[in-house]
């Protein structure tokens, strides 16, 4: 392996590091409330709510996300009413067909993964919650949703690691970002090995730190863990006292 | 030019996109299921590797799982495509032959896609061997069955059902990660749907059919996988 050739491709890949991490980040977040409106509708009881929600998740996890991001970005312009539309200079633009394919192909794997989340509350805890005379709101901040995100988060971590890699897909519709930057030195360099690497190696540093990042919040929601962790003796005591 | 509805696109008369839509969810279902068996042979050998491996070949495996779990699957498919060729050149003129030779872009997605979710059936069947009863094992040894016996009539069978649902999740990250094969060329479902938007100006139409056919794969295979999911399962007592 040439390690100045190496070199030189970090230094041409480092550029592009942020638009991967802003396409992961607006796709998780905007994804992650498209997500909880969906786990919401799924659990609300209501056949009307219910069955568009199942019918959503089911359309976006049956298809690839490349079919996905293709059917907005080509698919969409072939319709005269978006062309002219105020909508247009958002669908044009490959950042913004990206995000939005990448929001709603996450919003529905991770909607069942926060119904899951949910649907594990005990339902003592709900009811204690009641008991001491909360209202709905109060009880969803304080109580289940503390709970549930609690039970979520590894699957959620497991979403999100997906969405790194999936930002991948953009440089298809011509976004430079790392994969597409990489894909572009191999044809002009044609040095497979290195800029894989080089570029391999990005992701696994960015996934790295996002699942160091995920360890301390699942430690931060999970006190009582973390306290037996630290003193095995006092928390024991208290536990027999 | 009128617009084609679009059962005009699908029919398999001399105007209509069915015949070769059709093989081209025929290459489509081929590409994931050679991925997937490629995957399944590395799943194999990588789930022994962990589960009863030696030191360097535990570390071996674990480094594969997280290396392939952490980088996107393009990349992958990238590197096998002008990898291949870069080797296929080279191994050219050795033999005499001039200037640059493709690699066939179904292998390199073949090969791209079994290395890739390899390393997810690796991390399905150790799951599934450590659901397995000890007592199991037990009881087989006291039998005295011998280890290729043992592995063959007690260990594959039940890691097998404890895995299966989570080899069925792989199948259908498979199928759809083999869209990801068009970018070589292939002329699978995804990229005759190009085709065909291209030369149609209907990308819309064309790649609706594609979501469709793909939700219609992943959809007899999930039934499938069902099926026999309750097969393998059928000496299991319901709780």
């Amino acid at each position: 392996m040439d390690f100045a050739f190496a070199y030189d491709t970090l230094l041409t890949l480092l550029p592009a590091v942020p638009l991967t991490l802003l396409l992961a980040f607006n796709a998780i977040l905007f994804g992650a409330v498209l997500a909880l409106g969906l786990a919401l509708c799924r659990i609300s009881g209501l056949a009307i709510l219910d069955w568009p929600a199942r019918a959503y998740i089911f359309a976006f996890r049956g298809t690839p996300l490349l079919v996905q991001l293709f059917l907005i970005y080509y698919g969409l312009g072939q319709f005269p009413a978006v062309r002219h539309s105020i909508l247009w200079p958002i669908l044009r633009e490959p950042y913004w067909c990206a995000v939005i394919a990448l929001t709603l192909n996450t919003a529905a794997y991770a909607s069942e993964i926060i119904r899951g989340g949910l649907l594990s509350v005990p339902h003592g805890q709900i009811e204690a919650a009641k008991a001491c005379g909360m209202s709905r709101l109060l009880m969803a901040r304080r109580i289940v949703l503390p709970l549930a995100i609690r039970q979520a988060l590894p699957g959620y971590g497991n979403e999100m690691i997906t969405m790194v890699k999936a930002t991948s897909l953009a440089s298809i519709i011509t976004l430079m970002e790392i994969t597409g930057v990489a894909a572009k030195l191999i044809s002009e360099t044609y040095r497979v090995m290195e800029v894989f690497i080089v570029a391999g190696a990005l992701y696994l540093a960015i996934n790295f730190v996002l699942t160091r990042l995920l360890a301390l919040v699942e430690r931060w929601l999970n006190p009582d863990a973390r306290r037996r962790a630290q003193h095995p003796i006092a928390a024991a005591e208290e536990v027999t006292a | 030019m009128t617009r084609q509805s679009l059962l005009d696109l699908l029919s398999f008369g001399p105007d209509g996109w069915g015949t070769v839509l059709a093989w081209a969810t025929l290459t489509t279902v081929l590409i994931a299921l050679s991925g997937y068996a490629i995957g399944a042979v590395i799943g194999v050998v990588g789930a022994y590797a962990k589960v009863s491996g030696g030191r360097i070949a535990r570390s071996l495996a674990d480094a594969y799982t997280t290396v392939l779990r952490g980088i996107p699957d393009l990349l992958v498919i990238y590197l096998f495509y002008f990898g291949g060729s870069a080797v296929v050149t080279w191994v050219g003129r050795l033999m005499g032959a001039e200037g640059f030779v493709g690699f066939p872009g179904f292998l390199a997605g073949a090969l791209a896609i079994g290395i890739t979710s390899g390393a997810q059936q690796t991390e399905v069947l150790r799951g599934g061997f450590h659901a397995v009863a000890k007592g199991e094992l037990e009881a087989a040894k006291a039998c005295g069955m011998s280890r290729s016996l043992m592995a063959r009539r007690i260990v594959a069978p039940l890691t097998l059902r404890h895995a299966l649902p989570g080899l069925g999740n792989v199948w259908q990250v498979v199928l759809k990660e083999s869209a990801l094969v068009s970018v070589t060329g292939v002329v699978e479902l995804m990229r005759q749907a190009q085709i065909g938007a291209g030369s149609t100006r209907l990308p819309f139409d064309f790649y609706l059919i594609a979501a469709c056919i793909f939700l219609l794969i992943s959809s007899i295979s999930g039934f499938l996988f069902g099926r026999s999911e309750a097969r393998l399962s059928r000496g299991v007592r319901r709780g």
